[in-house]
């Protein structure tokens, strides 16, 4: 288990700890300064409104660690019960992973090996299509520092970072002074699509509103004009909303672009045409390497979704949706996908970790996941440990729990815990309930 | 592990200690080979009738693709080829996994395991993601691992260059390796991945060519690099990936190379790739010139090389070189993987097929036989086929019965193109090699140019890597299904079967270097890197096993 901070501080201590990550969002900013007194995070110094929520508003969750259907009970009770109810069915599913560190994440992947479980992540409920398009088309990308230095051309596509990543726009993509930008955002050119004039709009120079669900016809609109193809100004607007001569625009400052960079968020991977939204825009960034140099990066949310992507690829080859039911991993999203394995009824028990789908699924996922026996770990009280049949009350990772996070761009980074938790951490609860899982089918590796 | 085995009458190959193919027993206590014992009632734990086997140290994959960011990129991108390929099911001692051309972590292990390989080196580990790589060698089991650092394009490492800062980037290299927790210093087409960045298809186009910005060439970078890194004392100071891979005529590109080592000790790697003659891309020119790079290489002992061999058949291209994964992709069609790390690197994936009627492909296959075959020292050559560039690990026993078995090299050469037996020597060569020659292409020479002293051999003192195998007319029969495979004196594979399956070491460098220089590093990495300086360096707890080798005397 990586931990990079070991000495946390005693009750009572005042503590700064510097250079803190936060997991927050997919931009796991690593600069935070964390002031700790008394079990409580005062200031945090650099963090965004999001992450100055995260770290100030964290409470140790006054709950029992562990309750068996809803009552308090011992870890060791807990451990057994979750290794009966995960050794014990046909279809055993494991779910969420994204607020984890890479160390849990390893262990749930294990532990879905040995009872020939499906594993999946949030990952199939936000950008599961690019990872789908990315199969497909490939990617060309770069990491977030690559942006900061070199990026002149900074378009953002279906996201909305200045709600959802904060700091994005301050930090890494729009306002930093970089080593080939060296005037910051006077050097950057921003153009933002969405169906709406979101709150990132403003950063923009030029805002697209494109119509809502044609995310595809834009890209291709795009696609056409980076190789010369004549387009009927009639049918572009039509189709997209937006005049041809405003695409050609954007597509010549595209060219004249040294670096350009596209960000791409749910409001494109979730919206009509999902994986071939994100495959055309991968592949439109692809076209533009014959003209510049382009890259495209996804807009991850969760602190570790980037992590959870990484591990159950090096562990199974497959990046989400993986059933583990004949002995050896297959894929296939909309089959081994965890909405899709409750939907149909299929799976027959579970465990939910550092993921809410009671709160966010559809009705019929949610019935099933209501009437099997699952596992539910989670800092916090949610709908789904209020069902689950063995709901652990963890350490929250990066703040009580130490491990190791990747960023969006797949740089990992490690967690500097702020202070100690009464209750165990995801890793403790599941490398726990793996050594129960192994002394019941016999497994001695 | 403190077991007391003895190995008896196992016919031993151990070169580095000149015993070829004697009948002998070995000792193994605390994972480590011992010498017989001075009071021979001394209970045995273990005892293996190792008699008319072949006995040799484990295998040493010292250049292959097995972990890291790119490494799991590439996994992600092909699905399409694991459900077709074996399936690796889980047992009651080990995980599942899935194969093609990028197994997962676990099967990568397993199936080196498989093969009698204990130790590997991935090649190409921007330090960036070091962190990463340290994290999937936790995964991959029955084999000590290390990686090379990527820095033939690190912005500092130009920097000190183009400031004539010679202190500067000894201190450098040695923060960088000390910081990845990795093995030696890796040179991905130097100076031509940030040429890439700076524009459409940009690269360098040969040792001289000016890099962006910088200001400096290859030359300065090769030369450099290497110097500092034969200064520090490094177990294996340089590995370098050559400028121009792939394209006809690169031959001189590779032979400037070796030149602007000027005596200095330095690793070609994958040197088939670097070997054509021809040019402007036309196929119709493109020839093996082994001959005159093997003749330079018989008569400069401070270059070694890695083959990099092409294998027939799919696998997917994987390279720290940028602009040559764009290159290749437009001469595929296929899906196209490119990722750019700041101030560090450059990643390209791409998958291939390699076809045998292909007059290209087949000649890379004959040229990279023909580096085995006209390399006179066999210290100095050492196999690899780039795994999974040129095609899998799994190749390995097949390209020993190629070196072993000159008809069957001249039988699957008949198959090939017409044209491979007019562009290559390959139909006159006649030379085949010997089973010690064998021992010492994978394992007694790659320990040694890596600085091993613990490996690749069988004396007393050295890690207990054993792999016995049983004789075969037909090589590749005989190298693909190891007998016993003993791994730091734990036997982990026997009768063929995997019975254990320990995490294996982590092999690393501490250089010294003049603390006082950190200081101008940390202010140039805070003013251009994404993440804090304190959050850079792998911190000791990701090792799981570190094992630190230590610099060369000389």
């Amino acid at each position: 288990m990586a931990t990079v901070e070991s000495s946390v501080p005693a009750t009572g201590e005042l503590k700064i700890v510097e250079d803190a990550t936060c997991t927050f969002c997919g931009c796991v900013c690593d600069d935070i300064d964390l002031t700790v007194e008394n079990n409580q995070i005062t200031k945090a110094k650099r963090a965004c409104v999001l992450g100055k929520a995260w770290f100030l508003n964290h409470e140790i969750e006054e709950k029992p660690s562990c309750l068996i259907d809803g009552k308090p009970a011992t870890l060791e009770q807990g451990y057994d019960r979750a290794a009966q109810i995960l050794t014990g069915g046909k279809y055993p599913i494991v779910y969420g992973l994204s607020d984890s560190p890479c160390e849990a994440q390893r262990v749930a992947v294990s532990i879905t090996d040995w009872i020939d479980g499906t594993i999946d992540t949030t990952t199939s409920v936000c950008h599961g299509p690019s990872g789908m398009a990315f199969q497909g088309v490939g990617e060309v990308t770069c990491s977030l520092g690559e942006v900061t230095n070199r990026g002149d051309f900074i378009m953002f596509w279906g996201s909305n970072p200045a709600e959802s990543h904060p700091r994005h726009f301050t930090k890494y993509s729009l306002m930093p002074k970089g080593m080939f930008v060296p005037n910051g955002r006077k050097d950057r050119t921003c153009v933002i699509v969405d169906v709406r004039k979101t709150k990132s709009a403003k950063a923009a120079d030029i805002f697209l509103q494109i119509k809502p669900r044609k995310d595809f016809e834009g890209l291709w609109t795009l696609r056409a004009l980076a190789k010369g193809v004549e387009l009927d100004p009639k049918v572009v607007k039509e189709e997209t909303g937006i005049e041809l001569a405003v695409w050609q625009d954007v597509m010549d400052r595209m060219k004249a672009a040294k670096f350009g960079v596209i960000f791409f968020g749910m409001g494109l991977t979730m919206t009509r045409g999902k994986h071939a939204n994100s495959e055309a825009l991968l592949a439109l960034t692809r076209d533009m390497n014959d003209h510049t140099r382009f890259v495209a990066k996804p807009n991850r949310g969760h602190g570790n979704v980037t992590g959870a992507d990484n591990v159950v690829s090096w562990r199974t080859g497959y990046p989400f949706g993986v059933n583990h039911n004949r002995g050896y991993p297959r894929f296939n999203p909309g089959e081994y996908t965890t909405s899709d394995t409750l939907a149909n009824g299929e799976a027959d028990c579970g465990m939910m970790i550092a993921c809410d789908p009671m709160a966010n699924f559809s009705q019929p996922a949610r019935e099933h996941l209501a009437s099997i026996p699952y596992i539910a770990l989670d800092a916090k009280e949610t709908p789904t440990t209020r069902a689950a049949a063995v709901a652990f009350t963890v350490a929250t990772y990066g703040i009580n729990a130490p491990g190791t996070v990747y960023r969006m761009d797949d740089v990992p980074i490690p967690l500097r815990p702020a202070f100690e938790s009464p209750h165990p951490s995801d890793f403790d609860v599941l490398t726990n309930i793996e050594r129960r899982v192994k002394a019941i089918k016999g497994i001695s590796g | 592990m403190s077991d007391l085995i003895k190995i008896y009458r196992g016919t031993v190959y151990d070169p580095a200690n000149n015993i070829n193919g004697e009948v002998r027993d070995l000792w193994i206590e605390n994972g480590k080979i011992v010498e017989a014992p001075s009071d021979p009632s001394k209970p045995l734990n273990r005892t293996i009738d190792a008699s008319g086997m072949v006995v040799m140290p484990g295998g040493i994959d010292m250049h292959c693709h097995i972990a890291g960011p790119k490494v799991n990129v590439a996994r992600k991108m092909r699905p399409e080829e694991k459900r077709k390929a074996e399936r690796i099911r889980r047992t009651e001692v080990t995980h599942s996994g899935t194969m093609g051309s990028v197994p997962s972590t676990f099967a990568t292990g397993y199936k080196y395991a498989g093969l009698g390989y204990t130790t590997a080196f991935d090649a190409a580990i921007p330090p960036l993601g070091a962190r990463h790589a340290h994290e999937e060698f936790e995964d991959t089991p029955c084999l000590d691992k290390g990686f090379y650092v990527l820095m033939g394009n690190n912005h500092y490492v130009m920097r000190s260059i183009q400031e004539g800062e010679p202190q500067k980037l000894n201190a450098f290299i040695a923060w960088l390796l000390q910081s990845a927790k990795g093995f030696a210093p890796k040179l991905v087409n130097p100076g031509g991945v940030e040429v890439w960045k700076h524009k459409q298809a940009g690269n360098v186009h040969g040792l001289d060519s000016v890099v962006d910005h910088f200001d400096v060439t290859p030359r300065q970078i090769i030369s450099q690099v290497s110097q500092a890194a034969n200064e520090l004392g490094l177990p294996h100071p340089v590995h370098i990936h050559c400028n121009n891979l792939g394209m006809p005529g690169n031959w001189e590109t590779t032979l400037e190379t070796m030149k602007a080592l000027q005596g200095r000790r330095g690793h070609i790697t994958h040197i088939q790739f670097h070997s054509y003659g021809g040019g402007d891309g036309d196929e119709n020119t493109f020839n093996s010139k082994v001959v005159p790079l093997a003749e330079y290489v018989n008569s400069h002992p401070n270059i070694t090389v890695d083959v990099g061999q092409v294998l027939f058949g799919e696998t997917t291209s994987m390279t720290g070189d940028g602009p040559l994964g764009y290159f290749l992709s437009n001469v595929y069609g296929g899906k196209w993987f490119s990722g750019d790390t700041e101030m560090e690197a450059g990643c390209g994936i791409t998958p291939i097929k390699y076809k045998n009627k292909s007059l290209v492909h087949a000649l890379q296959w004959a040229i990279g036989l023909e580096w085995y075959l006209l390399v006179e020292d066999p210290w100095r050559v050492v196999m690899s086929t780039d795994h999974p560039n040129g095609g899998s690990f799994l190749a390995y026993p097949q390209i020993i019965r190629f070196l072993m078995d000159r008809t069957y090299r001249q039988d699957v050469l008949k198959t090939c193109h017409p044209l491979v037996g007019k562009r290559s020597t390959l139909p006159d060569i006649e030379r085949e090699y010997t089973l010690n020659e064998i021992a010492i292409i994978t394992r007694a020479g790659p320990a040694r140019i890596l600085g091993l002293t613990n490996k690749g051999h069988l004396g007393p003192g050295a890690d207990a890597d054993i792999t016995i195998y049983t004789p075969h007319d037909n090589k590749e029969t005989m190298f693909e299904m190891p007998r016993v495979v003993i791994k730091s004196g734990q036997v982990i594979v026997d009768q063929g079967e995997l019975r254990l399956a320990p995490i294996g070491k982590t092999l690393y460098v501490e250089p010294s270097y003049d603390i006082d220089l950190e200081t101008d590093i940390q202010e140039w990495f805070e003013q251009y890197y994404s993440i804090r300086w304190r959050n850079y360096p792998v911190d000791p707890s990701y090792m799981h096993e570190p094992e630190v080798i230590g610099m060369r005397a000389e």
